[in-house]
């Protein structure tokens, strides 16, 4: 792939990136998507929660996942930062503490892709941040 | 934090909790006068005077989910370490700069970090707001914008992962060239 600099650049390569988002896109339906939320806020920066996003990001690119990958903020647990959220269509919402990048690819290929339970859900006494919003 | 990167992605989370629609993160290398300079400007709803004494305060936040609000403090800390400062400007309705100082050679000062990534990781989860950057080391200046890459990608969403990555290359390269440019 040729590299990209300036905005012409992006603007011919936009047709390629059309077609490789079309697969994703074609459940371009937020509610049937599995919805990842890493909380960015002070707590979760210092604790290491852009690697986290950065790992998820990367992980969903290469696999070509039907992911998406959002922030949130800080939801009052900060000793157990990094944490993220993530929502399977049709189930509760869960929240995985202490993520690094090795529980990060975890998390998808376990949890996501496989739907197996994996150490470190912190209890449900929460709404979803949606909710709130 | 470990790199000024990580404040930039802190702070910005301000702005964007004051509901602002366009912010604009301004990095001054300024190898010249040994100052690095961080500005981030946004149109949010902005702070009173009364707030805006309060928030270098690490026990004063508007978050009910905890009673510590540590980013500007720390970002303040470091700052002053290095022979800087942080100021804040702010008005009611209009919105609000945190302007964040750092001797540039000292030895406490964090390293830059990973500026693009910074960047594109708050553009693409927002991508409803006009996020614009500007980087410039010494007298040479890059700058994008949300609205510029819009434009360029048409309906293209800005969150999927293939064009993170993209941006995030296209942004990197274009600072390296700039540090480059300083280098020589």
């Amino acid at each position: 792939m040729n590299k990209i600099k300036s905005l012409d650049d992006l603007r011919k390569m936009k047709q390629n990136l059309s077609s490789d988002i079309s697969i994703r896109e074609k459940s371009n339906n937020p509610e049937k998507m599995v919805q990842i939320r890493v909380a960015m806020a002070t707590c979760g920066i210092a604790a290491g929660a852009r690697e986290v996003m950065n790992t998820f990001l990367e992980k969903i690119e290469k696999d070509s996942l039907p992911i998406v990958v959002t922030q949130g903020g800080c939801m009052g647990y900060c000793y157990a930062e990094p944490t993220v959220e993530v929502k399977v269509p049709g189930k509760d919402p869960v929240v995985f503490g202490h993520v690094d990048s090795k529980v990060a690819l975890e998390i998808v290929d376990k949890y996501i892709v496989k739907g197996e339970l994996i150490d470190g859900i912190l209890p449900v006494n929460y709404q979803t941040i949606q909710e709130k919003a | 934090m470990n790199d000024l990167a990580m404040h930039i992605l802190d702070i910005v989370q301000n702005s964007i909790s004051a509901g602002a629609k366009w912010i604009e993160i301004t990095v001054i290398e300024d190898i010249i006068r040994d100052i690095l300079s961080i500005i981030i400007k946004d149109n949010g709803k902005g702070m009173s005077p009364e707030a805006v004494k309060k928030v270098t305060d690490p026990y004063f936040t508007s978050r009910t989910t905890r009673k510590v609000g540590l980013g500007i403090p720390l970002l303040k800390q470091t700052a002053i370490q290095t022979g800087g400062d942080v100021t804040i400007e702010s008005q009611l309705g209009v919105g609000t700069t945190v302007r964040a100082d750092f001797g540039y050679s000292n030895i406490d000062r964090p390293p830059l970090g990973d500026l693009a990534n910074a960047y594109i990781l708050l553009l693409s989860a927002n991508p409803d707001l006009n996020m614009v950057l500007n980087y410039s080391c010494n007298e040479n200046t890059y700058s994008i914008s949300t609205d510029e890459i819009k434009e360029a990608l048409d309906d293209v969403p800005l969150n999927d992962p293939s064009v993170v990555k993209l941006l995030n290359d296209m942004v990197r390269s274009n600072i390296l060239d700039i540090q480059s440019l300083a280098d020589n």
